[in-house]
């Protein structure tokens, strides 16, 4: 059940964008939905005192965020069957005006034996790139 | 240095983890999900799910609590003040769903040396009641060097 028609993508093609906006906020509902309380996600001075410049957000905040694009594509999170990503780049989240996390996601490829498509998504913040290798693979 | 003798250990099966709708709706706000079938029983019903279904990387929540044994294990000597999180994926048989029983297994895959710094890599099988397969992590941590 689904409104995408495998036969009509093109490798290449993208399949939608999402700009996320990273608070403090974000990062404490994050910390208590996952259990991951390193103060490195909210505390300025435990951050400064092990190296950081400051606050980052949980690499797995910024991994599950930028799923959403394919999730919203397909329509429905049951379908992503494989989905891996590397962190390249920590996204600091400024205590006043947050972060903004760019993600782009394109058809990467499409593999019509087994119903498959894999999306590449593209992940920044601050023109960098925090995630490498991000692909998620859904199964129509 | 990991000992790169702790590759292929595997670790005590973790105890069972029962996934609450609310604990799906939780972490599904907390990763900016507006799928309904994250958020809305009667959407994922009428997707054909038993329940509502999980975001795609709710398994890290099972995967955390298979972590602690083998970082607090005196033969792999991981330092988690140098510790950063490498890669991760997650390679689902089927979705997690809201009254899941989720128990899991961990191995060291593999350890690997880069300069100063290590890099271990976890595969964690997460398993329902039935003791069937849901779900894959995995996971590489890299550990700074001193």
């Amino acid at each position: 059940m689904t409104h995408i028609n495998i036969s009509a993508l093109e490798v290449g093609q993208e399949i939608g964008s999402h700009t996320f906006h990273f608070t403090r906020d974000s990062l404490v509902r994050y910390a208590g939905a996952s259990g991951d309380f390193n103060p490195i996600h909210y505390r300025d001075d435990f951050a400064q005192s092990v190296g950081l410049d400051g606050v980052l957000a949980h690499g797995m905040l910024t991994m599950g965020a930028a799923v959403q694009v394919a999730v919203n594509w397909v329509g429905d999170a049951g379908k992503v069957i494989d989905y891996g990503v590397r962190f390249t780049k920590p996204v600091f989240v400024d205590a006043t005006n947050g972060a903004a996390v760019l993600v782009i996601g394109k058809v990467g490829a499409i593999d019509l034996e087994n119903n498959t498509i894999r999306i590449d998504l593209s992940a920044s913040s601050a023109d960098l790139a925090v995630l490498g290798k991000a692909q998620a693979v859904i199964k129509l | 240095m990991v000992n790169p003798n702790v590759q292929g250990k595997k670790y005590p099966e973790t105890a069972p983890y029962l996934v609450g709708r609310e604990k799906v709706r939780e972490f599904a706000n907390a990763v900016f999900s507006t799928n309904p079938i994250n958020h809305d029983l009667f959407a994922a019903q009428a997707a054909g799910y038993p329940d509502l279904v999980a975001p795609p990387t709710f398994a890290v929540l099972i995967q955390e609590r298979s972590l602690p044994a083998v970082l607090s294990d005196p033969e792999a000597d991981i330092d988690f003040s140098r510790v950063v999180h490498g890669d991760q994926r997650f390679i689902h048989k089927r979705p997690i769903v809201a009254w899941d029983e989720l128990t899991s297994i961990l191995e060291v895959e593999s350890v690997k040396s880069l300069g100063a710094h290590s890099m271990i890599t976890f595969k964690t099988e997460i398993m329902d009641r039935n003791k069937n397969l849901v779900c894959t992590a995995i996971s590489t941590l890299v550990v700074r060097g001193e």
